[in-house]
């Protein structure tokens, strides 16, 4: 077969819309996909076609293209394992291709650890669609029964001749005109060779000698540096500036655009210091509650709406029943994402066209965000992902992407912007501030016979969190409350008789919100595992047991994850807290459990706690884990995401606290807004439990959800004081340990 | 102003303005992207390298205040374009996330081991506590660094 035009890879990699002809072969099942394709296309990136997903050249080399961003997961490597193995080519003939909107399918943005069990997931039944295409393909070629054919390194060989035929052979530079079968069989647990083991990452070696390029380090020619003077207020308007006070700085140029302040210069230092030199005036602006009466102001919060998330039984009949009442309030600080390298971003308009590259977990919103902001068409707006600093969430890429963006459509020429660390922790949006009332009543037989929860958190799912340049600039923009999915984890799996669980979704929250790794679902599970906690110790049961004990009996991996727990942990089953306590330096445990949403990975998690009394300071010493996330594709990525999740998470609950004044954001730094340094980092002890038949679920978040609680818990262990409100600073410890 | 730095060990005339901290003389003068720019404070560490044979932060060190002494980037490890010892125990370890601080970690552990090539797990702790990472990688630094202490 002769294609009259054979792009390179090359060409396809740069998007060039190049031309590829249909891989067409007279009789079949292929050839019905390419008589009903157009003569030639572009690559795809729809996600019904398998060419969105795969490419493979002539030397049978693999190219995925994945609409998931590897955030420094793992998931880039993972997916490499995955489509290797099932269409048994070696893991070395596989590269990933990004979060490029021109290349790759919108797989949505990569957040709710969703990356291989969604994204992956749907690139793997790409890979087996085309497996069995080329299987069909090669069958005839070879002239023999599909059944005999075995696949060896990506060459088809028959089992009763020595005849082969290679991928490159068959497919090689064309593409396959072929719909994504959802239902195409793939690989048999068994028959995996790369997925569930432990295969080194690509991108660690190059991170390690300095040769990997992060967004940061991304360089184009002819560019700007430009940096944005903030206002020192949030809502404050821009009355004057002095542009003569950054003259002395040679190459400055400053931009203004309504409240948009900012300016460029060739060389990086130059706009850096001009940044800083730079005089204006701004309006007073006192927009913000007072910091101190945070809750108050929460729970005063008008309420747009109440998303009942679980209702069973009669929790009113219930809870008026007679029993033992049990009611506490929870709090969970605001928290920033924290990334160590601050977000960058670099924009060129060409010939009317803008493409932008950035760190952003989500290139196909910030595409849209951009040609909203530009009132372009979609079309017109390409962006790239480039690695970045690991962002955990929605942090700062997008807005740093539209900063550059205007100032490039500003300046006619390609900008780079990379914020400032007080940028990042003054601008990048928020994780909202929860409040959480919970409810229980306890029969005399020691049953748990209602449990009732308000969840106060603000309106609003994950979508399109409003861009900072847009606001300031007044041009169009996304401003509906983006916070992501926050009421997930407000109901429980455990089975009592009457639950209520109710989100009041609030019309405002006081910054800006967007979703931190893990959001709502730790905030919720932390409440729900410490009221779970509180129950066992007024019943003065074990709390693991109460946990095994409301566990659905059908649940069996629950069951398990909790029975291993106990071993690993080496449990000891008693009440909490411990008796006949002495010394000043106590040590405690404490339990936590989730099913994560309710449908998906398994933790179960053991804190062992050192607590202070004179202090107040707490020391998480050692943290078990055992994790059932289905079937694991790298279980070294998995117990990465589970220590980072540990240790990330020990820290956002016993120090890290979004501080501010009736104006702007105060944790402006690291010293401010400290986080975990090695001294204070836990002994982690991780059982992954492997279901190499199951689904693959996800890793990347759950863990973070059991960390707060477990903690709390181990804290009442040691001391008898209930700590209800994140994080777990000294003076509040004091305050617990002296009520206790 | 014009002045010489010796950076892994080549010499290189610099012509920029005397206040232009050492990180971004390194990235954009000199092309090693290897330290980063992390907080520009001095407090995350992400742009470790060393000055002198010691680990410092060079986000916040003029150049006019290095005079003669000799700078060592992450890209400065390599021997025979290969991974040191220290590079390559992190390798080992897979002691990365999203690696944005790893170069500024391995500068730190470098300059450890130099010095004190046995450390304790409570010596290594404390030596590595100015640098920050965000990801929660520190267990497996911690590992790397142990495995580069016994190698």
């Amino acid at each position: 077969m002769n294609a009259p035009f054979s792009p390179s890879r090359r060409d396809i990699l740069k998007g060039t819309s190049a031309l590829v002809v249909a891989f067409s072969l007279a009789g079949s099942r292929l050839e019905a996909f390419a008589q009903n394709a157009p003569a030639a296309a572009a690559k795809p990136v729809t996600p019904d076609q398998v060419d969105t997903f795969l490419a493979i050249d002539e030397k049978g080399a693999v190219t995925v293209y994945a609409g998931k961003v590897d955030l420094g997961t793992g998931v880039r490597t993972a997916f490499a394992q995955m489509i290797a193995d099932e269409l048994d080519v070696p893991f070395e003939k596989v590269s990933v291709i990004e979060g490029d909107t021109a290349l790759t399918p919108d797989q949505g943005p990569t957040y709710g650890s969703q990356s291989i069990q969604n994204g992956g997931v749907q690139i793997r039944q790409a890979a087996a669609t085309a497996k069995a295409a080329l299987l069909e393909e090669a069958a005839k070629r070879l002239n023999v029964a599909k059944e005999d054919l075995i696949v060896t390194n990506g060459a088809i060989g028959a089992r009763s001749s020595n005849q082969t035929v290679t991928y490159g052979e068959l497919i090689g530079g064309k593409q396959f005109m072929l719909k994504l079968d959802p239902a195409a069989p793939t690989k048999k647990a068994a028959d995996y060779k790369l997925v569930g083991k432990p295969i080194p990452r690509l991108d660690v070696p190059g991170k390690i000698t300095g040769a990997f390029t992060y967004m940061q380090d991304f360089r184009v020619p002819g560019m700007l540096h430009g940096r944005v003077v903030r206002p020192p207020a949030l809502g404050a308007k821009l009355t004057n500036v002095d542009e003569s006070s950054v003259k002395q700085i040679p190459g400055v140029k400053v931009v203004r655009e309504g409240d948009f302040l900012a300016v460029v210069a060739d060389n990086e230092w130059n706009a850096v210091r001009a940044a800083r030199e730079l005089k204006s005036s701004w309006s007073k602006s006192e927009t913000l509650p007072d910091e101190k009466k945070l809750w108050e102001h929460v729970r005063n919060t008008k309420i747009v709406k109440d998303d009942v998330t679980s209702n069973i039984g009669d929790t009113k009949a219930a809870m008026a029943a007679e029993g033992r009442k049990l009611s506490a309030t929870y709090d969970f600080a605001i928290h920033t994402h924290g990334s160590i390298g601050p977000s960058c971003a670099i924009s060129e308009f060409k010939d009317g066209k803008l493409t932008c590259w950035s760190a952003s977990q989500a290139t196909h919103n910030l595409r849209k965000q951009l040609a909203k902001m530009f009132s372009m068409p979609l079309d017109d707006v390409r962006c790239i992902y480039i690695d970045g600093s690991g962002c955990y969430g929605r942090n700062g890429h997008e807005d740093a992407a539209a900063d550059s963006a205007l100032l490039a459509k500003i300046t006619g020429k390609p900008v780079r912007v990379q914020w400032s660390r007080a940028d990042e922790h003054g601008w990048d949006p928020k994780g909202p501030p929860t409040l959480i009332d919970l409810r229980a009543n306890l029969d005399t037989a020691g049953q748990v016979t209602a449990w009732e929860a308000d969840f106060f958190i603000p309106q609003g799912a994950a979508g399109m969190v409003e861009l900072v340049a847009a606001s300031l600039s007044n041009m169009p923009t996304d401003t509906a409350l983006s916070p992501g999915g926050i009421v997930q984890d407000s109901a429980i799996g455990y089975k009592f008789p009457n639950i209520k669980t109710v989100c009041r979704r609030l019309e405002t929250t006081p910054f800006r919100p967007s979703w931190i790794r893990t959001p709502g679902r730790m905030q919720n599970t932390f409440a729900n595992e410490c009221f779970l906690d509180e129950i066992a110790a007024a019943l003065n049961v074990d709390p693991l047991e109460l946990r095994i004990k409301y566990t659905d009996p059908a649940d069996t991996r629950g069951l398990e994850t909790l029975k291993r727990l106990e071993k690993l942990s080496k449990w000891e089953r008693r009440p909490s807290p411990q008796k006949n306590v002495t010394g000043n330096v106590v040590k405690g445990r404490g339990v936590s459990y989730v099913k994560y949403e309710l449908v998906r990975t398994y933790v179960g998690a053991v804190a062992e706690v050192e607590v202070d009394r004179t202090t107040g300071d707490i020391r998480v010493t050692k943290f078990y884990v055992v994790h059932d996330c289905g079937q694991i594709i790298n279980p070294a990525g998995v117990e990465a995401q589970i220590e980072g999740n540990v240790i990330q998470t020990v820290s956002r609950t016993l120090k890290e606290e979004v501080t501010f004044d009736r104006s702007m954001i105060t944790s402006l730094d690291w010293a401010s807004y400290p986080i975990l340094r090695f001294p204070e980092v836990p002994e982690i002890v991780i059982e992954l439990i492997d279901q190499p038949a199951e689904k693959p679920w996800g890793a990347g978040e759950p863990t973070a959800a059991v960390v707060p609680s477990a903690i709390s818990n181990a804290v009442f262990d040691a001391t008898g004081a209930r700590l209800r409100s994140v994080p777990f600073k000294r003076d509040k410890v004091k305050t617990a340990l002296q009520s206790a | 102003m014009t002045i010489t730095l010796k950076v892994n060990g080549k010499s290189h005339e610099i012509d920029t303005d005397a206040s232009t901290p050492l990180l971004y003389v390194l990235r954009n003068d000199l092309g090693l992207h290897g330290p980063k720019f992390g907080c520009g404070l001095g407090q995350c560490g992400a742009c470790t390298v060393q000055v002198g044979g010691r680990a410092m932060f060079s986000c916040i060190m003029p150049i006019a205040a290095i005079g003669g002494r000799e700078i060592t980037t992450v890209e400065g490890l390599l021997e025979n374009g290969k991974p040191n010892k220290v590079q390559q125990a992190f390798i080992d370890e897979q002691a990365a996330q999203c690696g944005y601080c790893i170069a500024g970690m391995v500068m730190r552990a470098q300059s450890l081991l130099q010095t004190n090539p046995k450390p304790t797990e409570a010596e290594i702790r404390q030596h590595m506590r100015p640098n920050l990472c965000r990801c929660g990688t520190h267990a497996a630094i911690l590992r790397a660094v142990k495995r580069a202490a016994a190698a």
